[in-house]
């Protein structure tokens, strides 16, 4: 066939663009946009006059130094968390109080208008102090916690901790990234989740995505810092109290860090095996963050989007839990009927079948497992008004009989079991799997008991209790 | 060629010029995409706490590269 001159000249274009000279037309096309664009660059834009002092590269020696990086890390994790526990105690207590100042103006208000009783008990007892628990529990650690995070990640110090902790990420055969959706998932895991697609190559992602519940979110947290300063920091004098929860709870995260790191690397070894992608991560110049703008992202963005998302699954679970808690089965309700069957299999992982009960029934959110506990061990069915954390311990030490073991043992089940609803219903939308979501669930439930039973008998066995 | 290297064998602190992307395909499209082609004049800025990875200033930004990729770029001091 013969071709026309302007179609032969096509062709033969097309061999040298496609052919065995591609890789040689691709980098003079690269190598020419770096060039146009150096040229357009210099005739347009002034450079900087050098600084004398370079500020970036004076906080990058000391925040990524060798001896200073990892401690710097952990004291900020430390001290963002102390910054909670400490802030969070007075703002829950008044909250606490004027909530449940409400609810007894709610009951003379049923009674005056003479409603029958269950009315009472669903509405104020059920939905209401759900409520009241949750936002008073929940709020103020979220309010202090969202800001303070937001902060470090305007400044961008987050790139940094991605930096230090890459060559971790890349033993476990993953994304340095990962680090960074980890982060995100201190907020809420299913951020975490949808932070991973910062990950390109699918199955890095995939790894991060499975291993993001590690990470304890924001719905746990209250539960870790009630309980540490329940029973670790009970123990010693006051004025110690807030540090030794701190490092409690530090401890425990920390602990998830390196769980993230174990089960990432049996992944890669095994059912995600393959190559390590491309690994560039870009390295911002810091910023002085805009405190202004801060305050009403975190606030507005984050602390109220997920404080209304767990308002909106804490009222009809407060209702029904209050119905399973008041339903007679025999001589007991339905609720306390569940957790005696649960009871036997629970006391293996050093539970009780109380505490495994409100941790399936917090499924769609975590926020809800401490609430739901504490209705299900109140005589009567409701949850009572612990307006301070003294009366917690009352209730689960002398009433319940928990030990340190068994408080341990709930953080640890805590920090490792299934992710809650939305987490996974947003894993199922990002992967677009059944298949991955049962096992993002399967995995940390594993885990969880796993650590627990081996932590029970060993404790047990050794005589420690 | 006398004094070629690969990045990653360049200390803290010194400049090098890409002269050779040692890799084809995807790989090599995203190290060039960076601004890693010949000629660019690149500083290795720090190393992060383990040794791996390097920071590199490529035209004005800091990228870290992991020793798989900064040992594929040969400089010239």
């Amino acid at each position: 066939m013969e071709f026309s001159t302007p179609l032969r000249r096509l062709v033969a274009t097309a061999e040298e663009v496609a052919g065995r000279n591609q890789e040689k037309i691709r980098d003079s096309i690269v190598k020419s946009i770096y060039l146009t664009a150096e040229n357009i660059a210099h005739a347009t834009a002034c450079p900087k006059v050098e600084k004398s002092i370079d500020w970036d590269r004076k906080i990058d020696d000391i925040l990524t130094s060798p001896v200073w990086g990892f401690p710097i890390m952990f004291a900020m994790l430390a001290v963002v968390f102390w910054v909670t526990i400490t802030g969070a105690n007075y703002p829950s207590e008044v909250l606490a109080t004027g909530l449940f100042w409400l609810e007894d103006r709610l009951t003379d208000l049923f009674t005056a208008m003479q409603a029958p009783g269950w009315l009472h008990g669903l509405l104020v007892c059920g939905v209401y102090r759900s409520l009241a628990w949750v936002v008073s529990v929940m709020l103020p650690p979220m309010a202090i916690f969202f800001p303070l995070f937001t902060l470090l990640e305007d400044a961008g110090y987050l790139p940094r901790i991605a930096f230090n902790l890459d060559c971790f990420f890349k033993k476990a055969g993953t994304h340095g990234k990962q680090a960074l959706t980890m982060c995100m998932g201190f907020g809420c895991n299913a951020a975490g989740v949808i932070a991973c697609r910062i990950i390109e190559s699918p199955r890095e992602r995939l790894i991060a995505t499975l291993t993001n519940n590690f990470v304890p979110c924001n719905g746990r947290f209250p539960t870790l810092i009630a309980l540490a300063t329940i029973f670790v920091g009970g123990s010693v004098a006051l004025s110690l109290r807030s540090m030794v929860a701190t490092l409690t709870v530090t401890g425990l995260v920390v602990f998830g860090i390196a769980v993230t790191l174990f089960v990432s690397w049996l992944l890669a070894k095994t059912l995600l095996k393959g190559e390590l992608s491309l690994f560039a991560l870009e390295l911002p110049p810091y910023r002085i963050p805009k405190v202004g703008q801060v305050i009403v992202r975190s606030v507005f963005d984050r602390t109220l989007f997920v404080l209304a998302r767990a308002v909106l699954v804490a009222a009809p679970a407060g209702g029904i839990i209050w119905l399973f808690a008041n339903i007679p089965v025999g001589e007991m309700s339905l609720l306390a009927t569940f957790a005696g069957w649960l009871d036997p299999f629970a006391r293996h992982l050093g539970l009780d079948g109380f505490i495994l009960l409100a941790f399936i029934l917090g499924l769609p959110a975590n926020e809800i497992v401490l609430p739901i506990l504490i209705m299900a061990y109140v005589s009567g069915g409701a949850l009572m008004e612990l307006d301070s954390l003294a009366a917690l311990r009352h209730l689960l030490v002398d009433q319940h009989g928990w030990t340190w073991l068994t408080a341990l043992c709930t953080m640890i089940f805590s920090l490792c079991h299934w992710p809650c609803g939305t987490t996974l219903f947003t894993i199922r939308r990002e992967q677009r799997s059944w298949r991955w979501t049962i096992i993002a669930a399967v995995i940390p439930t594993v885990i969880g008991c796993g650590v627990c039973l081996l932590l029970n008998y060993l404790v047990r066995g050794l005589g420690l209790i | 060629m006398a004094g070629l290297k690969p990045l990653k064998a360049i200390p803290n602190g010194a400049f090098a010029y890409v002269t050779k992307v040692n890799t084809a395909g995807l790989t090599r499209r995203r190290l060039l995409d960076l601004g890693l082609v010949p000629g660019t004049r690149v500083e290795v800025v720090r190393r992060s706490p383990m040794g791996d990875p390097i920071a590199v200033k490529i035209r004005g930004a800091i990228i870290a590269l992991r020793a798989e990729e900064s040992g594929l770029v040969m400089v010239r001091e």
